[in-house]
């Protein structure tokens, strides 16, 4: 086993681990801005604890899909946090999949959520579903679209590649990166059901997109989902850190940068999840019709920095 | 020195009559103004009839034949529009459609206009042009909704909107061709200059001017009222004061011509290439064709001329875009008589729709019993614009046409077709408003239509004999626009 | 791509302009198009005056300083006053639907960018790159100006669309002479002026600035 593996595993297990925290920090933060009391920055570990305890309540109805579905969408959301390069670059699964496998990775995890929502047939279940596949369907191109242009100035679709050229060469200016990234951002908060697409603390039916699948799941499972869920929203920063932010992250080879690497991931992180509690205390939720406009938006800002590279940056 | 007359005498005047226009003699100052504006531009074209082309004030003026005579005639017929426009507009305060505070707006923005038309024939620099033709259209917008009422509004709207498009447009091409000279001539103010481009114009960049002409044939072409950007000339024409709509028909649209014009040697000159003049040929065939079949359609008297005005200017178009002695000669020889004739007409029909009291054709009838002066000079202006000889149109119409024949010879049908519809139904729908029976009572007023028999007889006196010094003036100028 | 920093700068404000432009075309109220009007005024201000410091065209100092004044300053306190003076601050209607008119959007922002490569090419200014930029500019604010029916809003589309032939200018010439450029001031402003006079005589005479109102006049 050599140091590039030892790394590899090191990174997803730091990523497993930490996602929880990240969660609770941007639910803190934002308590905060609200003016409320915080809960403490553990309370989603404390709730996966509480979850893992109880014993799984499971319809009648539930075919194997069901109970196999968290499982499967916790395992994704691994693989996707092991793809992303987080605190170094030269990961061995990273040659394997690239930002588009990346995204298929993703995808894979929407339709076994989507599925096990519709596998026992409530009409809540179906619902959530209809309303993920419509989100998803506008974001996946987008999110695809931030992909090639931060591709098209590396040359290569490889995340460690992007992560190279933007962070260890000279700087610039790249005006259709910060088309990207507002992008980007955009597309993050869809994919995450964050306001002002979706909120992620309210169990309205007129609303809600991503609680509604969930809400037959209980225990270990739903456990697995909510983990998955803060394992999600940790490798989407990551991800927007490595295209848009990668200072700080130890190039090939360098394993004395780690360390420096681990705390910038740890100060940028906590900016990000400030910024997100920011932004969902200041925008409304959208009502849900104005959503395909808002990810239109988002992929018409991909490609217009697509046009833009290609007009300024060649 | 006569050229800041010409310039400045019209500017005084707009500022004089914008502080004093509401006294009960401002039309008669109007028309004074007007008066002195035509005597300065005579004698700035004596000079050049005398003297040849010349560069004044350190080259930002520059007059050659092709503008000199167009400077006389925009002061001619701005002349005897401020005359026709002395009772015109008089009446029209009787009849309370206009108040003490319009007609100082009115009286104003004339000057203000003719001046703006005069500095962009005058002006040397192609960025100059820009802005004055821009300020004629400006001036003009507050003339056109002068009566307030919803329809004038509305033409308003959409003159301004759409001629401020088009000199957008405009605008683009302009910074296209200051890209393209700039890299010969250096950066800075002598690169618009239009003899500075001219003496150039083999050495500038085809592809770029190829472009830029595309804009300003369409940026200017707007202005010039070339179809498809035509809409907002009728509705400006039938919608303003007669005096205005005279003034544009037979003014505003030759200076746009005219920059394009300017626009077109230079191309030329870089390109070697017909492209320029083709694409003239096109938009200007496809005015006269559309204008003509338009006229048909209408039932508003001044509309039905604002569409005789799309097919005129569609027809100088063509044959500017012919190109070469013979057709540039009819083209400016088109240019005078249009715009004499055409401004003749609108005197004569602001009257009868004054009489009448409506623009509807169906409501003016038996003008000859009413009045005879109108009835007659709506009937002779009517024949003349139609290509009848003996008046000058037909002149210059047959030597588009003959050398259409000889040149391009697919193109003829076409116009001739578009000629006897017009015929067809201008004829048709004026000779019932002049001879058609009617009960109203004669005219109490003696309209004054002077302006209108000395335009005809001008046209009259073309049709039959050109004097030769200004046919030479004519061959100069045409000579100077090339093939 | 080796440009200096000032340069990226006015690529980067050259982008804002463009986003500024989109966000014109999905603004559905007419003081946020107000806004974004005096935002476009401010990049092309800022972007011409980095442009003028970094290759001493003194006479930019003067076009930015006029922008400043005129589009950022003048003109949006202008159209505030004369938005709370005649109380038309209610949700625009667009004659097609906002994501269709993006698509339409991108379209004219590639056409642009075509139509401008055999022309930036040719140019010896440091950013002519930005000259596809100015002319999508120019088709984006056209486009605004066919889609709306306000009155306001077509002549907010009309002074951006002049924002970008003033940044065509720039990119790829340094600017027209001077006096052109004033001259071309004075017009607008002229106009603005004038248009300010028409708004009330329109709303005085339909009790609306929709121009709807104004569909009498067809050709027949």
């Amino acid at each position: 086993m050599n140091a590039g593996t030892l790394l590899q595993i090191a990174q997803t297990l730091l990523a497993i681990a930490l996602a929880p925290l990240l969660l609770g920090w941007t639910n803190q933060c934002r308590a905060w801005m609200q003016g409320r009391g915080a809960p403490p920055i553990t309370q989603p570990y404390r709730t996966l604890r509480k979850l893992f305890h109880k014993d799984a309540v499971i319809a009648h109805t539930a075919s194997p899909l069901f109970r196999f579905a968290p499982y499967m969408i916790f395992a994704c959301m691994a693989l996707a946090a092991g793809i992303v390069p987080m605190i170094a670059n030269d990961l061995p699964f990273s040659p394997a999949a690239d930002a588009i496998a990346l995204v298929g990775v993703f995808a894979l995890a929407r339709v076994f959520q989507a599925l096990a929502a519709m596998d026992i047939g409530t009409s809540f279940g179906s619902l959530g579903a209809r309303r993920e596949m419509l989100v998803s369907f506008l974001a996946e191109p987008a999110l695809l679209m931030v992909f090639f242009t931060a591709s098209l100035i590396s040359q290569s679709t490889e995340l460690p590649h992007i992560v190279e050229t933007l962070a260890h060469k000279e700087f610039a200016i790249y005006p259709s990166l910060a088309f990207a990234a507002v992008a980007f951002w955009m597309i993050s908060v869809a994919e995450n059901a964050r306001i002002p697409v979706d909120n992620p603390t309210t169990h309205l039916e007129l609303t809600m997109i991503h609680e509604a699948m969930i809400l037959e799941y209980s225990a270990r499972h739903l456990a697995l989902i909510e983990w998955a869920v803060a394992l999600k929203l940790f490798t989407y920063s990551a991800l927007g850190i490595a295209l848009f932010l990668p200072w700080g992250i130890a190039p090939a080879g360098d394993y004395a940068a780690l360390p420096l690497a681990l705390l910038a991931l740890f100060v940028k992180l906590a900016g990000g999840g400030a910024v997100l509690a920011f932004m969902e205390t200041i925008s409304a939720k959208m009502r849900l019709f104005r959503v395909p406009e808002f990810l239109g938006t988002a992929f018409l800002l991909a490609v217009l920095g697509m046009l833009i590279h290609f007009l300024l940056e060649v | 020195m006569e050229i800041y007359w010409v310039l400045g005498i019209p500017l005084v005047g707009g500022v004089f009559l914008a502080l004093w226009g509401n006294r009960r003699n401002a039309p008669e100052i109007n028309a004074l103004f007007s008066l002195l504006t035509l005597i300065a531009a005579a004698w700035l074209t004596a000079r050049v009839i005398d003297y040849g082309p010349m560069l004044i004030g350190d080259g930002w003026f520059f007059i050659d034949s092709f503008n000199v005579f167009l400077v006389a005639l925009t002061a001619f017929v701005a002349f005897t529009t401020a005359l026709f426009s002395r009772p015109y507009m008089r009446i029209e305060k009787e009849h309370g459609r206009l108040n003490d505070k319009r007609l100082r707006l009115y009286h104003s923005s004339y000057q203000i206009f003719i001046g703006a038309m005069l500095l962009a024939l005058t002006t040397n620099n192609m960025g100059i042009l820009w802005v004055s033709m821009e300020a004629a259209t400006l001036t003009t917008v507050l003339l056109v909704s002068l009566y307030r009422t919803p329809a004038s509004l509305e033409a308003a709207w959409k003159y301004f909107i759409l001629c401020g498009v088009g000199i957008a447009l405009a605008l683009f091409g302009t910074i296209l061709l200051y890209f393209a000279a700039e890299k010969i001539l250096g950066s800075g103010g002598t690169a618009l200059l239009w003899t500075h481009l001219n003496g150039v114009k083999t050495q500038l960049e085809p592809t770029v001017l190829q472009l830029a002409f595309v804009f300003l044939l369409v940026g200017y072409g707007t202005k010039v009222g070339l179809a498809p950007l035509h809409s907002w000339l009728p509705d400006a024409h039938a919608e303003g004061p007669t005096p205005v709509s005279a003034v544009l028909s037979g003014l505003l649209l030759n200076v746009a011509l005219y920059a394009v014009m300017r626009c077109k040697v230079l191309v030329d000159g870089a390109m070697g290439t017909d492209l320029a003049g083709n694409l003239m040929m096109g938009f200007g065939l496809f005015s006269v064709v559309l204008a003509a079949f338009l006229i048909k359609r209408q039932s508003d008297v001044k509309r039905m001329f604002a569409y005789s005005s799309i097919e005129h200017m569609g027809l100088i178009t063509f044959a500017f875009g012919m190109g070469g002695a013979v057709a540039n000669f009819a083209g400016l020889l088109h240019m005078t008589m249009h715009s004499l004739t055409k401004s003749a007409i609108f005197f004569a029909v602001g009257h009868a729709t004054q009489s009448a009291g409506t623009q509807m054709m169906d409501g003016i009838r038996g003008l000859i019993r009413t009045n005879p002066t109108i009835g007659w000079g709506l009937m002779l202006g009517t024949i003349a614009i139609l290509g009848v000889p003996p008046f000058g149109v037909f002149a210059s119409e047959f030597l588009i046409i003959t050398t259409a024949m000889h040149e391009h010879p697919w193109a003829t049908p076409f116009l001739l077709l578009a000629l006897g519809v017009a015929f067809a139904s201008i004829f048709g729908k004026v000779q019932p408003m002049v001879f058609g029976e009617t009960e109203l009572p004669k005219l109490p007023h003696q309209p004054a239509l002077t302006p209108v028999f000395i335009h005809l007889g001008l046209v009259l006196m073309m049709g039959l004999f050109i004097p030769p010094y200004l046919a030479d003036w004519y061959r100069q100028a045409a000579a100077l626009l090339g093939g | 791509m080796s440009l200096t920093y000032h340069l990226q700068i006015v690529n980067l404000l050259a982008a804002l302009l463009l986003l500024i432009s989109f966000a014109m075309l999905s603004q559905r109220r007419i003081v946020g198009l107000v806004t974004l009007f005096a935002w476009q005024g401010a990049a092309l201000a800022t972007s011409t005056a980095i442009v003028a410091w970094s290759t001493g065209q003194h006479h930019l100092y003067y076009s930015a300083a006029l922008t400043l004044v005129l589009k950022v300053i003048a003109m949006p306190w202008f159209f505030y006053r004369l938005i709370k003076k005649l109380d038309v601050d209610r949700d625009v209607e667009t004659m097609i639907n906002i994501p269709t008119t993006m698509l339409i959007g991108i379209a004219l922002v590639i056409f642009a960018f075509n139509l401008a490569l055999p022309i930036s090419q040719m140019a010896g200014t440091v950013m002519r790159s930005t000259l596809g930029i100015a002319m999508a500019t120019v088709l984006l604010a056209f486009l605004m100006m066919i889609t709306r029916s306000k009155a306001i809003p077509q002549v907010i589309g009309f002074l951006a669309m002049e924002n970008g032939l003033f940044f065509a200018a720039t990119s790829a010439t340094y600017g027209m002479p001077l006096v052109v450029e004033m001259g071309v001031a004075l017009d607008v402003l002229v106009g603005v002026f004038v248009l300010s006079i028409f708004f009330f005589q329109i709303r005085e005479t339909f009790d609306s600035l929709d121009l709807k109102h104004m569909e009498k006049l067809k050709e027949r």
